[in-house]
C-alpha cells in the first residue's frame, strides 16, 4: 500500500516537472526576445535610436497607409463577405478558399505577383501606364501591397461574422418589409460589429506588420515608400539600437491592439451571445 | 381577377426536400389553420416557401387577390413585398435595439416618409394596445418569455401584414408562460381575422390557437380539415397519437412530452 501511494506520489512528481519543464523552455523561448528588445543597450541607446532620421518618416508613412489600407479593406471587404456569406453557389465557396490565399503564402510571393500585374511590364500595367498611372514603387504601391496580405484577415472574420447571424432574425427583418439595404444596414450590420471591428484590427496589425510584399513592389525608399519594418531592415546596418528602438515602436502598437481586442471582446460577449443562434 | 372579400392565402407548391419532395397544397381563410407533422416533414421548408425565402420548384401561392408566387406566370415576389407576418421559435426580436425600436423598425419599412420621432411616437401607441408601453425603453433580452411574444406581435401587426404564420409559438417557453401566451394568442388571432398558419408540436397549441389541422407528412399532406374530423378519423400512426392525447384544453398538461397531471 505505502508503495503504491509513494509510486504515485512520485509519477505525480514526474508528470508534473515534464508539464513544467516543457511549457518552461517554450515560455522562456518566446519570452527572452522581448526582455531583450526591451533591456538590451539600455534606455539611452533606445532614445537615441528613436531619434534617427529613419524614425520619424517612417513612422507617419506607416500609420498614413496602414489606415487608408484598413479604411479601403472595410470599404470593399464588408459588402464582398456579405455577399460571400449569403451566396448558395459553389463557386462563392471557392472564392472564400482563393481570398484566404495571401494568409498563406509568403509576402514575397505576394509582392512578385503584385509586381507581374501591375508592375510597369505587368499584365495590366501597360494598360495603366498607357492611363497615365505607374503605381509600382510609389506609396500608392506601399497601400497595395498591405490592401493585398491584410484583407484576407478582415474578409475571414466577416464572413464568419455574417454566415453566423441568426438566419430567423433576417427572416423577420425580411417579413417586416425590409429592403436589402435597410436589412443590410440596420439588421446585419449593426448585429456583426463586435466581429467586423475584431477582423479589422487584425487586418490593421498585418497591414503594419508588412513587409516582404512591399519591399518587393513598392521598394525601400526611405521618406517615400520605407515604412516602419522596411526601415528596421534599413537600420539594422547602420546601427541595432536603431532596428531596437523601431521594433520596440512596433511592439507597443501590437500590445495596445491586443489589448484594445480583450477589452472590446468582453464588452462584446453579450451581444455576441444574442445575435447568433 | 376575383375580388374576395374575406382574406384568403392559398399555396399549391412542389420542391425537391432531401430524400422525398414536397408537395403541398394549403387554403387559409378566416380560420387559423395548424400545421402539424414528423420533424423533417417538410413544415419547415413550407412555411420558408410561402415567406419567399426558399424558392419552389413549381407552384402558386396567392394571398387574397395578390399573387405572391406563380411558376406559370413567372411571378416571384420578394419577402419584404409578401406583407406576411412571420414569427419565428423564438420570435426574433432584434437584440440590438430597444422594444419600442423594435416597432418602429416595422414602421420605418412600410412608411418611408414618417419621421423617426413620429414613428417613435406610432410604436408607442402600438406597445400600449397590448398593454406593454411600461416596457419600451427595455433590450429584448430583459423581457420574460411572454413579453417578448407580445412585442413580437406588436411588431408584426405593425407592419400592417395580410396573413399570419407563427412557427412553433410555445416551443421556446417554460410551461407557466406557455398558458399565458396560448390565452393572449388566441384572442389575438381571432379578433385579427387573418388568415394564420400555425405550425406546431403541440396539440395544446391545435386547440387552443386553430380550428383547422393539416397533417404533413414526408412532404404529402395526407389530411386537413375540421380539427374535430379529423381527430375522429386519423389518417396515419402519428396524426393518431398526436390528436388522442388526452388533455383538458386550456389548463396545461403537455402531453405530447409525456407528462400527465390529473
Amino acid at each position: 500500500m505505502k508503495r503504491a501511494a509513494g509510486s504515485r506520489a512520485s509519477s505525480g512528481r514526474l508528470y508534473n516537472a515534464a508539464m513544467v519543464g516543457l511549457g518552461g523552455v517554450l515560455l522562456l523561448f518566446l519570452v527572452l526576445p522581448f526582455v531583450a528588445l526591451v533591456f538590451d543597450g539600455g534606455p539611452e541607446a533606445i532614445w537615441r535610436g528613436l531619434g534617427c532620421a529613419l524614425t520619424w518618416p517612417a513612422l507617419r508613412l506607416s500609420l498614413a497607409t496602414t489606415l487608408i489600407s484598413v479604411a479601403l479593406v472595410v470599404l470593399g471587404g464588408t459588402p464582398l463577405a456579405w455577399w460571400l456569406a449569403r451566396s448558395r453557389w459553389r463557386s462563392a465557396r471557392w472564392l472564400e478558399i482563393l481570398l484566404q490565399l495571401p494568409v498563406v503564402i509568403p509576402p514575397a510571393v505576394g509582392g512578385i505577383a503584385l509586381l507581374l500585374a501591375f508592375g510597369r511590364r505587368g499584365l495590366f500595367g501597360e494598360a495603366l501606364e498607357r492611363l497615365g498611372w505607374t503605381p509600382a514603387f510609389s506609396v500608392v504601391a506601399v497601400v497595395m501591397a498591405q490592401v493585398f496580405v491584410s484583407a484576407p484577415f478582415y474578409l475571414q472574420a466577416a464572413v464568419q461574422a455574417f454566415g453566423r447571424l441568426d438566419p430567423s432574425l433576417l427572416a423577420v427583418a425580411r417579413s417586416l418589409g425590409a429592403s436589402p439595404p435597410r436589412l443590410f444596414l440596420r439588421v446585419a450590420l449593426p448585429l456583426a460589429r463586435p466581429w467586423l471591428i475584431g477582423g479589422a484590427a487584425m487586418s490593421w496589425a498585418r497591414a503594419l506588420g508588412e513587409f516582404g510584399a512591399t519591399l518587393m513592389f513598392a521598394g525601400n525608399m526611405t521618406g517615400k515608400t520605407q515604412t516602419l519594418p522596411l526601415a528596421i531592415y534599413t537600420a539594422l546596418e547602420l546601427d541595432i539600437h536603431t532596428a531596437q528602438a523601431l521594433s520596440l515602436l512596433l511592439v507597443v502598437f501590437a500590445f495596445a491592439l491586443l489589448l484594445f481586442l480583450r477589452r472590446f471582446n468582453r464588452g462584446a460577449e453579450t451581444t455576441r451571445r444574442l445575435a447568433t443562434s | 381577377m376575383i375580388e374576395t372579400c374575406v382574406p384568403r392565402l392559398s399555396v399549391a407548391v412542389q420542391a425537391a426536400l432531401g430524400p422525398f419532395s414536397l408537395q403541398a397544397s394549403l387554403e387559409v381563410g378566416a380560420e387559423p389553420l395548424a400545421l402539424v407533422g414528423p420533424n423533417g416533414s417538410g413544415k419547415t421548408s413550407l412555411l420558408l416557401a410561402i415567406l419567399g425565402l426558399r424558392t419552389p420548384d413549381r407552384g402558386r401561392i396567392v394571398l387574397s387577390d395578390e399573387i405572391l408566387f406563380d411558376t406559370a406566370l413567372a411571378i416571384d415576389r420578394p419577402t419584404e413585398e409578401r406583407h406576411l407576418a412571420y414569427l419565428p421559435q423564438d420570435f426574433g426580436l432584434f437584440p440590438h435595439l430597444t422594444v419600442v425600436d423594435n416597432v418602429a423598425f416595422a414602421l420605418a419599412c412600410r412608411s418611408e416618409s414618417a419621421s423617426p420621432k413620429q414613428r417613435c411616437a406610432l410604436a408607442m401607441t402600438w406597445l400600449d394596445r397590448f398593454a406593454i408601453g411600461h416596457l419600451a425603453k427595455r433590450n429584448p433580452s430583459q423581457l420574460s418569455g411572454g413579453e417578448r411574444q407580445r412585442v413580437a406581435l406588436a411588431r408584426a401587426l405593425a407592419s400592417s401584414p395580410k396573413a399570419l404564420l407563427l412557427d412553433e409559438p410555445t416551443a421556446s417557453l417554460d410551461v407557466e408562460a406557455r398558458v399565458e401566451v396560448r390565452a393572449f394568442l388566441a384572442d389575438s388571432i381571432r379578433s385579427l381575422g387573418l388568415p394564420t398558419i400555425l405550425v406546431t408540436h403541440d396539440v395544446m397549441d391545435v386547440e387552443a390557437l386553430a380550428s383547422r389541422i393539416a397533417v404533413l407528412e414526408k412532404g404529402q399532406v395526407v389530411a386537413c380539415g375540421l380539427l374535430h374530423d379529423v381527430r375522429a378519423a386519423p389518417p396515419t400512426s402519428f396524426a393518431r397519437r398526436l390528436l388522442s392525447s388526452p388533455t383538458v384544453p386550456g389548463t396545461g398538461p403537455i402531453c405530447t412530452q409525456g407528462v400527465h397531471h390529473n
